[in-house]
């Protein structure tokens, strides 16, 4: 699975890395973000662009698989 | 409560922060400044000394509260994390750039709204500059601009800031140790506790709405994203309303008493400046107070930069003069910036140049 690590990045770095990786893959896309605005921006984008975000939360972190 | 999940929520926190900002300057704020971010932060560094133009001391208790409403509703809602590392001292630089160039256009991205709202054209040259500047700043992070990633570090380090604006409360409300202006814009102020209770509101909305005057150009031009735009339009439409209504809105350049001038050039490069600088910060002024108060020391120090750049700007005679009339003559004088201004906007753009090209993601190397 393609894995995007946008942890500790200014917005809009994040949603610039996902939609990126989004547009080259052909698989589901993992994202790896720190913030929960990052999150929900990264999930919004997913819904948008019609694809399933599926979100669990890895300490202080998120982990955000899209397909 | 999410607020940033859909559109028409987005567009409520942007009408309650208008809400908030209109109270404010009906309660005694001067009224086309209501709660800008640059403005009363340079204000507040007067306060403190850091600069002696007599006429903007105050501790304003809107930024004190916009801190600290974000760092409570950052804690109770499990958003609070204390993070650093992501190139701190470009950010302070960034900061300063953010205040000189604002200084010079005479106010924050907030405040150019709030002028726009209230028919002061200068502020819709201005938009000009800052959409540029800000378009500047996205191409820059298409050719992979980026501070570095910012860590989790010991959690007393985000605790900082908001710690250090209730000293800041504490002193203006039980001593007489800071400075306070008698007349000029300084002096003119919401009550204390109004004021307070409006930036704790202000910050608890923006903290939950994500509203950056920045980002919201910013993402408009990368994705094709209206979500942030959705707010600060909220907000311009309450404020043209309140404006409208209570007889505040003259639209005009050079309006005495508006704190403003019509020098466009400057205008545009005051605030391109600003727009670059900020999408290379991640945020607005009003951003980085919020992300501040979530436990972001990487912002906490854009905060002090912004701070030292409004001490430069009166120390060194940075900051432009506003239209105003003359009490003797009656006659209305033109507002101006000055060279010193002048020189400074232009160092700041060039350095903006130097960080936006120079500052590369791992892999965009």
């Amino acid at each position: 699975m393609k894995e995007v690590d946008a942890r500790g990045l200014s917005c809009p770095e994040p949603l610039m890395m996902t939609a990126e990786a989004l547009k080259n893959a052909t698989g589901p896309v993992k994202v790896l973000v720190s913030e929960a605005h990052q999150k929900t921006n990264v999930e919004k984008y997913a819904k948008d662009h019609g694809k399933k975000a599926v979100t669990t939360e890895k300490g202080s972190e998120f982990e955000i698989v899209i397909e | 409560m999410n607020l940033s999940d859909s559109k028409k929520k987005l567009a409520l926190a942007g009408v309650l922060c208008g809400i908030v900002a209109a109270l404010l300057a009906y309660f005694g704020n001067p009224s086309n400044m209501a709660i800008c971010i640059a403005c009363f932060i340079r204000d507040t560094a007067g306060a403190l000394g850091m600069h002696q133009a007599d006429t903007v001391q105050y501790a304003r208790p809107e930024i004190i509260g916009m801190v600290l409403g974000a760092f409570v509703i950052a804690v109770a809602t499990k958003e609070y994390r204390s993070t650093a590392g992501s190139s701190p001292m470009i950010r302070f630089v960034l900061g300063m750039i953010i205040m000189i160039g604002s200084l010079v256009f005479l106010g924050c991205p907030l405040r150019m709204v709030i002028r726009m709202s209230a028919g002061d054209l200068n502020a819709w040259v201005a938009l000009i500059g800052f959409i540029l500047g800000v378009a500047t700043g996205a191409f820059a992070l298409k050719k992979g601009f980026s501070l570095g990633r910012s860590h989790e570090t010991n959690k007393g380090s985000g605790v900082v800031l908001p710690a250090l604006m209730a000293g800041i409360l504490l002193l203006a409300v039980f001593t007489t140790l800071l400075k306070s202006s008698e007349s000029g814009p300084g002096s003119l102020h919401a009550p204390i506790l109004l004021a307070l209770i409006g930036g704790l509101v202000f910050g608890a909305l923006a903290q939950k709405s994500r509203m950056c005057f920045a980002g919201s150009i910013r993402d408009v031009i990368l994705m094709r994203n209206f979500d942030l735009l959705t707010v600060i339009l909220g907000l311009f439409v309450v404020m043209l309303v309140f404006n409208v209504a209570t007889g505040r809105f003259t639209l005009g350049f050079d309006t005495p008493g508006v704190i403003a001038h019509s020098e466009h050039l400057w205008n545009i490069l005051g605030m391109y400046a600003v727009g670059f600088a900020a999408v290379l910060a991640g945020g607005c002024p009003l951003r980085q107070l919020i992300l501040a108060g979530q436990g972001s020391s990487d912002s906490a120090v854009t905060v002090l930069g912004l701070f030292f750049g409004a001490a430069l700007c009166h120390n060194l005679g940075l900051a432009s003069s506003g239209t105003a009339l003359n009490a003797e003559t009656g006659e209305v004088v033109a507002g101006a910036v000055t060279t010193n201004g002048k020189v400074a906007v232009i160092i700041c753009i060039i350095v903006c140049f130097v960080i936006g090209f120079t500052c590369k993601r791992e892999k965009a190397k």
